[in-house]
Order: C-alpha cells, then structure tokens, then sequence
C-alpha cells in the first residue's frame, strides 16, 4: 500500500467515524445495535479512549524502553480528580478540567522524580507500589471524596447539557474521537522531534546518550510526565463515557491491561497502541455478550467457563502473541500491507 | 611481516580458529580472527589494550554470540553451549578472576569439580597452600592474589581439562605474586595446553613459547615469541611503545 | 501488652505467608532475572486444587482433610511451576522483557478462569476444632492457625537454608544468583536449575495459598494477586536473591502493616509498607542484603 493510497484510505476512514452518528446501518455480529445507536456510539468511545490510553502508555514502555506498572495511577487520576472537583465541590466542567491538568502536571512529576532515579525491575516495582498506594488511598474513602468502593456517579446537574443522556451520547463519542486524535498528533509530534528521537536512543543505549553530553533523567522524567498528562486526558473522557468514576480502574489489574493493550498492538508503533487498545476493549466488550449467548451458554462447563471469561481469552491470546508474534497485530498487519 | 596467511602450525592443533567474527551491538569487535594453538606448553594471545583479546577468550568459549569456526581436539565447538565446551575439557580463568565472593574458597573449589574426572586436589593445595587453610573463608574477602589462586585451582582442579584460557593472570597483583602465577603456570603447562592473554610482556616473554598478535580485531602476527620480542622494531609496530624495552 | 502480642504474633503469621511467596520469586529473580507474575496465579491454583480435594475425601477426619489439601497444593503449585518454566519461560530464554510478559498473561488467564469456574464468592475451608480454638501467648489468645502457619514457615525456611548451604544444586543456585555466566564456564548447566528453582518456588507458593487458606478461613481467587503484591515489595526489600533477606523483610512488612492498620485507619498498614518499598529503594537500590539489583 503505498502512502498515498494509505492517506486515501485514512481520510475516508475518519470521514465515516466523524458521520457515524448519522449512519443507521446495522452490523449484526459486530456491534449490537445499528452504527448510529447510543450503545454503539458508546462502545466506540470507549474504544477510541482505551486506544489513546495505550498510545500514552507505547510512549513510555515502547519508545523510552521504561516498563511502568503504575500508568493507571496518571488515568484514575483524571477520572477521580474531575469526578470529585464536579460532584462533591460542585465546581463547574471547566473549573474541573483545569485543576485535573495541573494536578496531571505536577503529581507525575513528583512521583516521576523519585521512580527514574530507578532502572529496570526496581523502576517497576516503585511505579507499581505508588498505582498500589493510590488504590488502597481511594478504596479508603478519605473525606468522603472518592466514594470508596462504590466509585462516583455523576449526578445530574454537574455536567452542561450537551454531555447527558443517551440523547447525547454522539457528543461524547465526538469528543472520544477528538481525543484520539489529538493524542495521537501529540504523540506523533513527540517523538519525531528531537527529545523523543533521544528517548528512543535511551531505550536502545542509555550510557551512550549520557556519553553525548545529554542527561537521560530529564528526557525520561519528560516523557513520563507528557505520557501521564495524556493519559489523565483520556480518563476525564473515559468519565464522560462511564457517567462515573470506579475504584477498579485504579488496580494493578487495569494497568496490566495497559500492557496487554500495547503489546497486543506492537510495541513501539504508534498505530499498533491504538490498534491494541481498540482491540482489546472491543473484544472486552464482545467477548461478554458472546458468553451470554445461549450457544455458549448451552457448551458443556470445560468449555463454556474459559469462553465465558474474557480475561482469559485475552490472557491466552496475550501469551501467544508474546511467544510467538513479538510484534503484535500492528507487525502482523504491517508485513500483509507490506506485500 | 604478519603472516595471517597461514596461521596454523605444522602439527594438527589442539585448538583451532578460523575467520572468528564477534559483534557488540554495531561494533564489529573480532574481523575474521584465525589462528591455532598447538598441542602442549604455552601459548601467547598478545596485543595493545582493547585489540579483542578477552572477546577472542570469550568468543571460544560462547559466553559471546560468534559466527566462524572454533575446533577443539578436531571437534567443531561453535554451536555448543558453553558448558558443553568446558565439559570436553576447556578451562577458563578470567581476566576479573569472577570467584564466587559469597561463597567460601572451598565451596568455590567443589563448584568447579566435574563428575567423572580424576580431581588433582593434591596438586593444587601443593601449587597454593593457602587455599587449604583458608578453606572456609568467604572468597569475597580474600586478597586480588588468592582470589587469583582460586581461579587457577579451578582450572586445574580437573584431570580431564586439556586446554587452559588464561586471561591476565598477573593483573594488579604485587610482584612476588607475580612471580608465584607464573611459577603456578608454569607448573600447570605441564600437564595442559595454555593459552595466555598477558598485558605484562616480560611475563609473556618468560613463559611463552608461540605468540598470536592481535590489531583492531584481527591476527597481525604469528610466530615464536623470540621472533617478536628479539627484534624491537618489529615489537613496537605490533604491540606498540611497552614492548621497546622489555627482553 | 496483650494487644501488643496479638498484632507481633498475627503479624508474624502474615509475614510467614509473604516469606512464603517471597521466597520462590527472591530465587526466581536472583538466578534467572524473571519477575514472575505468574506467581500468585500458582499460589491461587494451588489452593482452589487443596480446597477441592477436601471435598473428594469429605468422609475422613478433619485433620486429614486438612493435610490432604496442604499436600495436594503443595504438589500442584510444584507441577503448574514447572510446566510453567518448561514451556512459557524456556522457549523466551534470550528476551528478559518477553519473559515477564507472558506471565503476566499467564496470571491474568489463570485467574479468571479460576473465577470462570468456582466464582468469585470466597469458599469456606472447614478446619479441625483445635486449628481455630486459641492458645495464651504472652497473655494474649492467638488463634492456633497463626502459630501453626509461623511453625510452618520457619520449617520451610529451614529446609531451603539446608538446600542452599548443603547439597550441590544449592551451591549451584548461590553461585548462580551471583553470576550465572561463570557457572556455565565452569561446566555446569545451569538450565537445570531454573527448572528446579521454578519447581521450589511453584511447591513454596502452594503451600502459602493453603496456609492463607488456614490463616483467613477462606479460599478466594483475588489473593493471590493482592499477596503477590506484597510478597514482591518484601522481595526488594530484603534484597533480590537472598532467602534469608526475604525472611527478614518478611516480618517486618508482616508486624508493620499489623500495627499501622490496627493503631491507624485500615488500609493505613498497607499504605506504609508502599511507602517503606519506595524509601528503601531510594536509599538503597539493593534492598536489605546490597545484592545488586
């Protein structure tokens, strides 16, 4: 495919994605409702958000080479931080959206600070005890702000109007598509400039950066913020989508999945992140309503229990993908279009 | 005048390398290496600081990935695994001597036993006394010297080893040290081949009998040590200004 | 004083578990440089396989039901480790990231199908009357599973000392954990011992899943993954590599998160000992024993 016809087929692509609202067709087998339906439109938000969650995560773990464990602290925060500002101090959506980036700014360049004075495993598991201790501080519930084990809920009345309802769910579908794409232009930009063309010599050789004159914990300490920014971006979104914050999204089990997400895709593309994670909740999304069904349903119990678990159709496909396909759909895909 | 054309002498040797390449990420260390050490006495692998003569050690043993060939007593080594090289006989002391430090000395010794071999446990408590009555000190808190005795010892340990690599015995050891590695040495290529990288040429000069010169990666002269180290200018041009005076 | 006693001794019995696990991972870690995540997913498996086989041999006594179980997990973790070295983590053996990836996926897998197949409602474990009465410790009433799973602990801790320091594979792990590429130049293949020490750690984790099992009263299919959590902040803490560092910073995270959840709001335990992993770490790449990292 050469690459004007890739900017053809593109441009199409994102034509269609912007009129989808206004396309009433119906994909029996692929989505439930019609494209235009509320259900649908939702779905792909979440899609378009988990796709750009997994470009913030390829910029650190893909192009800096660092393996952080602790990524969904940097989106629990965008989704709690806004939460809380709306629902439980009242704060209008743009009094909200400031404070969640300053809070983005400032908390991964603190923790950022202290974890990259790490390598490797010790930088893993500092990045995982601070997303564990951000957990635990939620599921605390202290002052009452974060709900607990029962998340927030956005009532009604702390969003304008335009973002509620199922009436209103193209709006937020638009901006899960804005998102995608700004993230994604970000990205790009990011690492085509010359900070991320040192991050990627990071990655491959930090010694010899660090030879050059440059000073590697900067540039790790940037991307690290810049990814974590964008990550709490997405999960101000991912709010919008979910109507609520909760707790679950700040476990170590959804930042693994962050990890599934991107080495599905191929690590180190960006593309293949976006294709990871659009993948990966589309199937999360699917692979449940498959199990509902009465054909599944219907399966003798050896069967039926590991096909009822989404998790573990994704964890399976996770340790083929790693053991045998290291590039992850994104190579699959590039080596097809290739030939 | 180099002669990498033939670098193999007259008897089959004991061990053979030919067009050895090792590469570091991009950098090209060993271009082509070829030479052979023949059977019995001491063989000299010298040359100028950073010319590839640990990676060509290495290299022979596998701790590297390598492409060539690398035949030990006729057999073809270079798509085994390193214990499988070191079982058929091959013994290694590196150049940072790598004892295990939180391990006594005499644990160190029973690691490096093999099944099958006769032990010569009397030879090496003869060759360093003092590895017996420091037996049970942790080798980690041993001197630069008898960390480098216990490398020797494991070498030798094992009657069926035939082939020493030796990588810079005397390195950072005081001078009556020295002179006890070289007589340990000395004593061991009696019942083995050596092949010895050595940066301290009059060392070199007293224990060797070939000598293999490397440059940049690749063999710039074989011959007798005499060859080399008797005519100055020669010396110079391979191993650079150190060699001028020491004969 | 009482009070005292009651959280030294609990915390003690928590800090078993987390040796437990820690244990196998400190190992795993030191000679083959593979973060296991799948770890939990044998304690889990270990003791969802204990707590079915109580119910296949329901007629005989309690205390044999018990044993039944502890051996059958024991076993079970030591076979799912294995298979796990043999086919997952061999194959891998040049790519050091690929390794820890797919046992994250394996742990992800396992778990949910886990909860797939017997729910995520905790089982309950019926215990011989003597195992849940209590005994006076120092004034304080300890339930008898705290001290049983403490003896136990410092049994299993006494055998690896034993491995370690007196048979060859031993030798060969400590030498291992401290530069594998000698081993290999001194003849030995050290492959072996991967498998083995995957093996230890596998029959080490199933223990500790049925010893929680004993400790809680339940068996459920989250803790694996909260306790592996811990068991690997007590790993760096106590230094990659050393069993005996592991056993140390095992009782302290253990009689920490006691008191400070007990003397402080819940969860405030638990948040410490996060924070304590990030200080040492920050003072000390290399945990208690300076092993490098």
């Amino acid at each position: 495919m050469t690459p004007r016809v890739r900017t053809i087929v593109l441009a199409v692509a994102l034509v269609v994605l912007v009129a989808l609202p206004s396309i009433g067709i119906a994909l029996p087998g692929v989505f439930e409702g019609a494209l235009n339906a509320p259900g649908t439109l939702n779905l792909l938000g979440l899609c378009f958000v988990f796709g750009a969650l997994a470009l913030t995560y390829d910029l650190v773990f893909g192009y800096v080479g660092l393996l952080s464990f602790g990524h969904a602290l940097y989106f629990a925060t965008g989704v709690y931080t806004t939460a809380i500002a709306l629902t439980r101090w009242h704060w209008s959506l743009p009094a909200a959206l400031a404070l969640t980036a300053v809070v983005s700014l400032i908390l991964p360049l603190v923790l950022g600070a202290v974890c990259l004075r790490m390598r490797d495993i010790p930088f893993a598991m500092v990045t995982l005890a601070f997303a564990q201790a951000g957990s635990i501080l939620v599921m605390q519930n202290p002052f009452g702000l974060t709900g607990g084990e029962e998340g927030l809920a956005l009532g009604g009345g702390v969003l304008p109007s335009f973002l509620v309802g199922v009436t209103n769910t193209h709006n937020v579908y638009w901006i899960a598509l804005v998102l995608l794409l700004v993230v994604y232009a970000i990205a790009w930009l990011a690492v085509n400039s010359p900070p991320g063309r040192v991050w990627q010599a990071i990655r491959e050789n930090e010694r010899r950066v660090s030879v050059l004159g440059l000073n590697p914990y900067l540039y790790k300490l940037g991307a690290f913020v810049l990814s974590a920014f964008l990550a709490s971006a997405t999960g101000v979104v991912y709010l919008l989508l979910q109507g609520g914050a909760n707790p679950q999204v700040t476990t170590a089990d959804f930042t693994l999945a962050l990890l599934v997400m991107v080495v599905l895709g191929g690590v180190g593309t960006l593309w293949g992140a976006v294709l990871g994670g659009v993948v990966y909740e589309y199937l999360d999304f699917r692979l449940v309503a498959l199990a509902n069904t009465s054909t599944v349903q219907s399966l003798p119990g050896v069967l039926r229990v590991p096909l009822s678990e989404p998790l573990f159709l994704l964890g399976v496909l996770f340790i083929v993908l790693v053991l045998f396909v290291p590039g992850g759909l994104g190579g699959l895909l590039r080596r097809r279009v290739a030939s | 005048m180099s002669a990498a054309a033939d670098p193999v002498a007259p008897a089959t040797p004991l061990l053979g390398v030919r067009d050895l390449n090792v590469y570091f990420g991009e950098s090209h260390i060993l271009q082509g290496v070829s030479f052979g050490v023949r059977r019995g006495g001491i063989t000299g692998l010298l040359g100028r600081n950073g010319v590839g003569k640990t990676t060509t050690l290495r290299g022979i043993l596998g701790l590297v990935p390598r492409t060539g060939s690398v035949t030990f007593d006729g057999e073809e080594t270079v798509r085994l695994g390193t214990h499988e090289i070191v079982r058929r006989g091959v013994a290694y002391v590196p150049e940072d001597r790598d004892v295990f430090a939180g391990l006594t000395v005499d644990e160190n010794l029973r690691l490096a036993e093999r099944a099958g071999a006769p032990l010569r446990y009397d030879l090496v408590y003869e060759l360093f006394p003092e590895l017996k009555t420091r037996a049970a000190q942790k080798a980690g808190t041993l001197s630069g010297g008898q960390q480098q005795m216990v490398a020797l010892a494991r070498a030798l340990l094992n009657g069926d080893n035939r082939i020493l690599l030796v990588d810079e015995p005397t390195k950072g050891l005081a001078p009556l040290v020295v002179r006890h590695v070289v007589d340990a040495l000395r004593r061991a290529a009696e019942i083995a081949t050596i092949l010895l990288v050595e940066q301290n040429l009059s060392v070199a000069h007293s224990l060797v009998r070939d000598v293999v010169v490397l440059d940049q990666g690749r063999v710039s002269f074989t011959g007798d040590v005499e060859q080399l180290m008797g005519d100055p200018a020669l010396a110079r041009k391979h191993l650079g200004l150190a060699a001028a005076g020491s004969h | 004083m009482t009070t005292f006693a009651l959280l030294l001794i609990t915390g003690l019995g928590l800090g078993a578990l987390y040796f437990l696990i820690a244990a196998g991972l400190s190992l795993i870690w030191g000679l083959m440089r593979v973060l296991n995540f799948a770890h939990g997913a044998f304690f889990t498996v270990a003791a969802y396989a204990g707590w079915s086989a109580t119910r296949l041999v329901g007629g005989a006594s309690l205390e044999v039901q018990w044993l039944v179980a502890v051996l059958v997990a024991i076993a079970v973790g030591g076979v799912f480790a294995t298979l796990t070295e043999v086919v997952l983590i061999r194959p891998l053996y040049a790519r050091h990231v690929g390794q820890v990836l797919v046992t994250v996926g394996l742990a992800l897998a396992t778990i949910s199908l886990v909860q797939g197949g017997f729910g995520s409602d905790p089982k309950q474990l019926q215990l011989p009357a003597w195992m849940t009465s209590t005994t006076t410790v120092l004034g304080a009433n300890i339930p008898n599973t705290r001290l049983l799973v403490i003896v136990l602990a410092a049994l299993v801790f006494g055998l690896l000392l034993f491995f370690l320091r007196r048979t060859r594979f031993g030798l060969i792990v400590r030498a291992g954990v401290e530069n594998r590429a000698m081993v290999q130049a001194l003849g030995i293949d050290v492959q072996r011992a991967f498998t083995l020490v995957f093996a230890i750690g596998g029959m080490a984790a199933g223990l500790a899943g049925m010893l929680a099992g004993t400790y809680f009263g339940t068996i459920d299919p989250g803790r694996g993954t909260t306790m592996l959590l811990f068991a690997f902040i007590v790993v760096i803490i106590g230094g990659l590599g050393s069993v005996t560092g592991s056993a140390l910073a095992a009782v302290v995270v253990g009689v920490l998160q006691q008191f400070l959840n007990f003397y402080g709001a819940a969860g405030v335990g638990d948040f410490s000992v996060v924070l304590l992993l990030a200080i040492v770490l920050l003072v000390r790449p290399g945990g208690f024993s300076g092993a490098s990292g």
